[in-house]
């Protein structure tokens, strides 16, 4: 099966309706072909974003009001009692509500922060694995094309908010293909496309500053099936990505960090 | 098997009112208004609770229950007029493949929730409504077919075109933008 006969199946994969022969194919397909993996990412999001959009009247007013109305006029009467959908706690346990709404309150602030740190930490994870493979699907995947460092890192110059260093990476299995702008949260910063066996690894900088406080993705993580570690230097992030063995992302880390 | 007997009460509740903000949710979409939404759930509700004793056991209650809202949405005011917009052949071009350059990045990145809204609300009828039962309720196709009333491979043909309308809106929508 060629690109695109794949790629027609990949919405009714999406919505796992594939027979399971053919969605196998499809996953091993998938897992060597960058370009339809790229194009089932895409989908993956855009499916997610009408998910979100379509819930929009989901949490509009009291939804149960409607029902119980509705009901009432059929002459229902609830095997319950109405009282236990309306929620309503008698006087007596009022004390003990307010107490436990106490807790909750203080657990669930500490709860929802964790929650809300993890939530951008993996949407920042997210966003850097999409502005990697989009680099690779890209027909044009950088701006400026060269391996030589003193050609790439001046072309930044006026082009992002700071200027960082690039070692040689002469005498290492790394190669730089070139480089191109690229946006975080609305924030520029630098791309640079490294190759190793045949293999492009980004590296993303951005000012520290620009990122989350509470950011924690130190060390490498597995984000997606690709390899990512991130580290701070000279008040600038970087983040080097690719679905290259843990320790080539490592080598190019430390290179970096020279 | 009919439920006409052993304490349908209890059943209907334990499967119709957890379903409430769903069904709002879908007929708030259909009709577009909040007064007809309200109405419309109303009157679903009282139809399903009318021909409970006539569900059959261990078919699927959630794509019976949106059968009757969708059934009753059309029969209305708006919804007789939403049937007489015209669609392409639906037949044609089943598994049409949506275009490779899609504007999901730039959507995700710019937060157009609002956008991506407002494309769904220009979508035909017979396109929004497999799409939301797809997308937001996630049902298979077969739920689907059932919940609306057309063969499987209609559904795959109105969710293809659906899909592909709603990026070719969104597209034009952000090229709007960006002009302005």
């Amino acid at each position: 099966m060629n690109h695109e006969e794949w790629k027609a199946k990949l919405d009714t994969y999406l919505d796992g309706e594939l027979p399971s022969a053919e969605a196998q194919e499809l996953d091993a397909h998938l897992r060597e072909c960058l370009a339809c993996a790229a194009e089932a990412l895409r989908r993956m999001q855009w499916k997610k974003a009408i998910k979100s959009a379509g819930e929009r009247y989901i949490n509009v007013g009291g939804n149960l009001p409607y029902a119980k109305r509705a009901l009432h006029k059929e002459g229902w009467k609830s095997t319950r009692g109405w009282a236990d959908w309306t929620i309503q706690p008698g006087r007596r346990w009022l004390a003990a509500a307010a107490a436990l709404a106490a807790v909750l309150f203080v657990a669930g602030i500490t709860t929802h922060r964790d929650r809300m740190r993890d939530a951008r930490n993996n949407q920042l994870l997210s966003e850097l694995v999409d502005l990697h493979v989009v680099t690779l699907a890209s027909a044009n995947q950088v701006d400026v094309v060269s391996s030589d460092r003193h050609t790439v890192k001046p072309w930044f110059a006026g082009k992002v908010p700071f200027a960082f260093d690039l070692p040689d990476l002469k005498d290492s299995p790394f190669e730089l293909i070139g480089g191109r702008v690229s946006y975080l949260d609305q924030s520029p910063g630098a791309e640079l496309l490294v190759r190793v066996r045949k293999h492009e690894i980004s590296v993303f900088i951005f000012t520290a500053q620009s990122l989350p406080a509470d950011l924690n993705l130190s060390g490498l993580v597995d984000a997606k099936s690709f390899q990512l570690e991130s580290f701070e230097k000279n008040g600038l992030r970087y983040f080097v990505i690719g679905d290259v063995p843990a320790e080539d992302i490592h080598q190019l880390a430390e290179r970096m960090k020279t | 098997m009919c439920v006409s007997t052993e304490r349908p009460s209890a059943m209907f509740e334990e499967l119709a009112l957890p379903l409430a903000a769903r069904l709002y949710n879908f007929a708030h979409w259909l009709t577009q208004n909040r007064d007809e939404a309200e109405d419309l759930v109303q009157e679903t509700y009282a139809k399903a609770l009318k021909g409970f004793p006539s569900f059959e056991l261990g078919t699927n209650f959630k794509a019976w229950i949106f059968r009757i809202l969708r059934n009753t949405f059309l029969n209305s005011r708006t919804g007789l007029k939403a049937a007489t917009v015209p669609l392409d052949l639906e037949n044609e071009d089943p598994a049409l493949p949506v275009e490779q350059e899609t504007p999901e990045t730039i959507l995700l990145s710019r937060d157009s929730r609002e956008l991506l809204q407002s494309a769904i609300e220009e979508l035909p009828v017979p396109y929004r409504e497999v799409l939301l039962l797809c997308e937001v309720e996630e049902m298979s196709y077969q739920e689907i077919a059932g919940a609306v009333g057309i063969p499987i491979g209609t559904v795959m043909s109105r969710l293809s075109r659906a899909r592909r309308q709603l990026r070719q809106t969104v597209e034009s929508k952000l090229q709007r933008r960006s002009v302005q």
